[in-house]
């Protein structure tokens, strides 16, 4: 049977309900006196964009919000997205002092949409750019975070940014694939039109490479930035794959988002294949949209899960099932609808999972998405920059301060060039290749870090702060202690 | 278990827990919830000649999310008749006659205060406070602080009373006033048996930034009102443990100011209260309160091994003395336990730019800094000789004990700066040099 929507309109509404509501001015006054108000605090260090978080929670605190969203939003142009979509309990909230001394950190990410939602409901313009300009063209590809924000920051420096997307709203993942009880894509599209009103031009609807040529680009233009993030989910290489209601996972999110929420098709038995938060994302808004069956279906155990915990948690709540270590072997369908998936117990074998033969087993599904990781952007990439260096799982390379690539005039950022990380971070590499750019046409430095320091900056680095230093990033972190060891 | 119970010039009370003379003790049914709830003692709300009171009336100082830090009024004294207030003083002490219940009163003849006096003995009252303090509205009519601020005043109001009080009197004293202890000499001088202090203070809380009018607002006017609550407490005590340390005042003293809790109440009373009284812990929290401050101050007293209140009254006044008795060679240092350290580098900054440069920021070199767990985040570290042993740093920490001074043996004898200029003068040291 083909699927449709499952709940109506009030329904579908309420079930999408932002999970996050906006604090009071009571509660964000509450909230923000917990803050300690600490000097160079970790909570700055812990955030890729270098929010000072302090700062903005202190203007909070004295009645000043519009103050709050200039701080935020001058050092993170998306300032109101990653407050909804940042996985904070990793990042700000898990340094926050406050979580050492009481077990409970200050909500940042809630005290920051607080007060970007203070502005943008006002339409308050709190960021400006200068009134003299350098003349300098620089042409973003993907109008995704990453983009964004390296057009922003451009602008704020002087410079003409334009913005070329291929889909026909810019914003990438922050418009198109978020869980919607965590952000609706409107917040995504206020975003955008508030660097447009900074100067931005959108070229929405034009693909490089076949609406504009890449060398029209560099001939047009005085830089490039690449931020085109990743492709969608590879094959599964199984049978019954062609079949209409199997989907990409990250599609059926897009559609949650162009669409009424009760006009989305949905299964009533969905299985999501893969482990990570995408997956997640889609078996929780199966759920919301009214699926009775909804499971996530891994190939590895528990522990391995890539998804955060919290996320799995949230899942769980929402009445997730979850099939662990198995692996689809076929997908079964009738009449040309899909009516199941076979799995089949997975095994290493040789390091590599295999199915086990003879464990096969059916469980009934008539939607499946797959969420098993977005591959990178290598043939796109080679046939545009065949100069372009890629390593070898066929990200850009680049340098992590400034963005430029092998081609001088070329800069890249966000997912395409560091593998695929949260919005959070491909916001801070686009301002970090404005910052690059900047100095590469201009030939003078920003001054400072991502991160700053009151204690100042000296020989580029800040002075005794260990500033330059993400933190609470898992990855991150081990990767420091090998320094330090 | 301690006793509690006093005996403040001649008024007997089962505890030293009194309601001051303001709008919770505005009528007999607040004096009796006040007593149903385990207050000792109340003092009736200021009795006069006939007033109008304005709307509206109290505004306060909060900070942060703390309401009512400070608080202030320009209510005036009782809007009742006399006739209402001595009637239900009357009802009120024969329903609890174990209890203090006090009149106070603000008149202003010689002929007004003996009669008031004598309708508070026949009421019943077991003692009187006179109002010379209240710093809004009444001044104006030459009572209140108007006459609190003029210790000649004072003392000639105080001796009319006396002419004609056969119960304890007590002088209320106004902190309105550069030197407290000249107004508690003068009501000592002319008789008065006990002194209570401190009342309200000159202020103004806030001001509204829309209208530009202070709160609290009478149709687009406001007045300097009263200040009292938790922010006052400092300057109550300064002023309390003066009077009890004055020789020539030697009366027995209410303490009065910003007192919410039994240990607010036991430092009153180390400063050398007998009684104290409450009036904005209650108007915020209700005559509950007590409960907390009675079993406080009761588990207190059995801590120390005092067997009543009068051992721990003025426990406290006699380590307070001039600046110039104090030891030059005493000092201490700050020290971070590095197990509770967070990282929030309020230290750092704090004595960084507000106080004398003494704390480094250095890498942790192998310090965990406590359970914060941010890896290679610089630590605060003492420089210890620059410290001058402040405490500002153990005052802006945010965790208990995380900041102790302790003391350093300097190996020098105590020397007072009285002590150092005697020595100077006979030549027996040279100057100690001037701080770089």
């Amino acid at each position: 049977m083909p699927i449709s929507p499952q709940l109506g309109q009030d329904a579908a509404a309420a079930n999408m309900a932002d999970i996050k509501p906006r604090y009071t001015p009571q509660e964000a006054l509450i909230e923000a006196n917990r803050c300690l108000f600490c000097f160079d605090a970790p909570c700055i260090q812990a955030c890729p964009t270098g929010i000072d978080i302090p700062s903005f929670i202190k203007k909070i605190a004295t009645g000043n919000p519009t103050g709050a969203a200039r701080t935020i939003l001058s050092a993170n142009i998306l300032g109101a997205s990653c407050a909804r979509v940042c996985p904070t309990s990793v990042l700000c909230e898990g340094a926050c002092v406050v979580l050492d001394r009481e077990g409970d950190p200050v909500k940042i990410g809630r005290l920051q949409r607080y007060a970007t939602d203070h502005v943008a409901e006002r339409k308050v313009s709190v960021l400006k750019t200068p009134a003299k300009k350098t003349g300098r063209r620089i042409a973003i590809i993907g109008g995704g975070p990453a983009g964004l924000g390296c057009a922003a920051e451009l602008t704020q420096l002087g410079h003409s940014a334009v913005v070329f997307e291929k889909q026909p709203q810019a914003g990438g993942l922050n418009t198109y694939g978020i869980a919607y009880y965590k952000m609706p894509p409107q917040v995504s599209l206020e975003e955008v039109a508030m660097i447009r009103q900074l100067g931005v031009e959108f070229r929405c609807g034009i693909e490089v490479g076949k609406d504009i040529a890449v060398a029209q680009l560099e001939k047009e233009f005085d830089a490039v930035f690449i931020g085109i993030g990743l492709a969608g989910s590879p094959r599964l290489g199984i049978a019954g794959e062609e079949l209409p209601e199997v989907m990409q996972a990250l599609d059926f999110i897009a559609q949650i988002h162009t669409r009424p929420l009760h006009e989305v098709p949905v299964g009533r038995r969905v299985a999501v294949i893969g482990g990570g938060n995408t997956a997640i994302d889609a078996v929780t808004q199966a759920r919301r949209l009214g699926a009775q069956d909804a499971a996530i279906v891994y190939r590895r155990a528990q522990a391995d899960m890539s998804a955060y915990d919290f996320e799995q948690e949230l899942a769980k709540r929402d009445g997730a099932r979850f099939l662990f270590n198995v692996v689809p072997v076929e997908i079964l369908g009738s009449d040309g609808h899909v009516t199941g998936l076979k799995l089949a117990r997975a095994e290493k074998v040789g390091g590599k999972l295999k199915p086990v033969p003879g464990t096969e087993f059916v469980e009934p599904f008539d939607m499946i998405l797959k969420a098993i990781g977005e591959q990178k952007q290598a043939g796109w990439l080679k046939q545009m920059f065949p100069a372009l260096e890629l390593d070898a799982r066929g990200v850009v390379v680049r340098d992590v301060d400034t963005g430029q690539t092998n081609l001088p005039k070329v800069f890249a950022g966000g997912d395409c060039a560091n593998g695929g990380r949260e919005v959070v971070n491909a916001v801070a590499e686009g301002k970090k290749a404005a910052r690059g750019i900047h100095a590469f046409l201009d030939g003078h430095k920003v001054s400072g870090p991502v991160q700053p320091s009151r204690l100042g900056v000296k020989d580029g680095a800040p002075v005794g702060s260990g500033f330059d230093r993400p933190i609470r990033v898992p990855e991150l972190e081990k990767e420091y202690f090998a320094q330090v060891k | 278990m301690a006793d509690l119970s006093i005996n403040l010039a001649g008024i007997k009370s089962p505890n030293p827990f009194w309601v001051a003379s303001g709008p919770p003790a505005n009528t007999a049914y607040q004096a009796h919830r006040a007593f149903d709830a385990g207050w000792g003692g109340v003092v009736w709300k200021t009795i006069g000649d006939p007033i109008v009171n304005v709307s509206s009336r109290y505004s306060s100082l909060n900070l942060g999310t703390r309401r009512m830090v400070g608080f202030n009024n320009i209510e005036l004294i009782s809007d009742r008749s006399p006739e209402t207030n001595f009637r239900e003083i009357a009802e009120v002490k024969k329903r609890w006659p174990d209890h203090a219940l006090i009149a106070s009163l603000m008149v202003d003849t010689r002929e007004r205060w003996h009669e008031f006096v004598k309708r508070s003995e026949d009421a019943g009252a077991d003692g009187i406070e006179l109002n010379f303090g209240c710093p809004h509205g009444m001044c104006e009519r030459g009572m209140g602080s108007a006459v609190g601020q003029q210790p000649e005043v004072a003392e000639k109001i105080v001796g009319w009373v006396m002419e004609a009080a056969k119960i304890p009197v007590i002088t209320k004293l106004t902190p309105n006033i550069t030197d407290v202890t000249f107004a508690a000499r003068a009501a000592r001088k002319a008789g008065s048996n006990a002194i209570s202090l401190i009342n309200t203070i000159n202020s103004i809380t806030q001001v509204n930034l829309d209208t530009f009018c202070p709160e609290p607002f009478v149709a687009g006017l406001s007045s300097h009102g009263g200040y009292c609550g938790p922010a006052v407490k400092p300057i109550a005590l300064n002023m309390v443990q003066s009077c009890a340390a004055d020789p020539q005042v030697r009366l027995p003293i209410s303490g009065i100011g910003g007192i919410a809790s039994w240990r607010d109440a036991a430092e009153f009373i180390a400063l050398g209260s007998t009684s104290v009284q409450v009036c904005t812990a209650i108007m915020h929290y209700g005559f509950r309160i007590v409960e907390d401050m009675a079993e406080g101050l009761s588990d207190y007293l059995d801590s120390k091994g005092m067997k009543s209140v009068n051992d721990l009254i003025g426990r406290a006044v006699p380590t307070l003395q001039k600046w110039e008795s104090l030891d030059l060679h005493y000092k201490r240092i700050a020290s971070i336990d590095y197990e509770k350290c967070i990282g929030c580098n309020l230290c750092y900054i704090a004595c960084e730019d507000g106080a004398h440069q003494a704390i480094a920021l250095v890498p942790p070199n192998g310090h965990g800094l406590g359970p914060g767990r941010v890896p290679g985040k610089p630590i605060p570290e003492i420089k210890d000789q620059e410290c001058v042993g402040c405490n500002l740093c153990s005052l802006v920490c945010p965790v208990d004990q995380c900041i102790t001074m302790v003391s350093v043996d300097t190996k020098r004898e105590k020397m007072s700066w009285s002590d150092y200029q005697r020595k100077l003068a006979q030549g027996e040291i040279e100057p100690i040099p001037a701080h770089p």
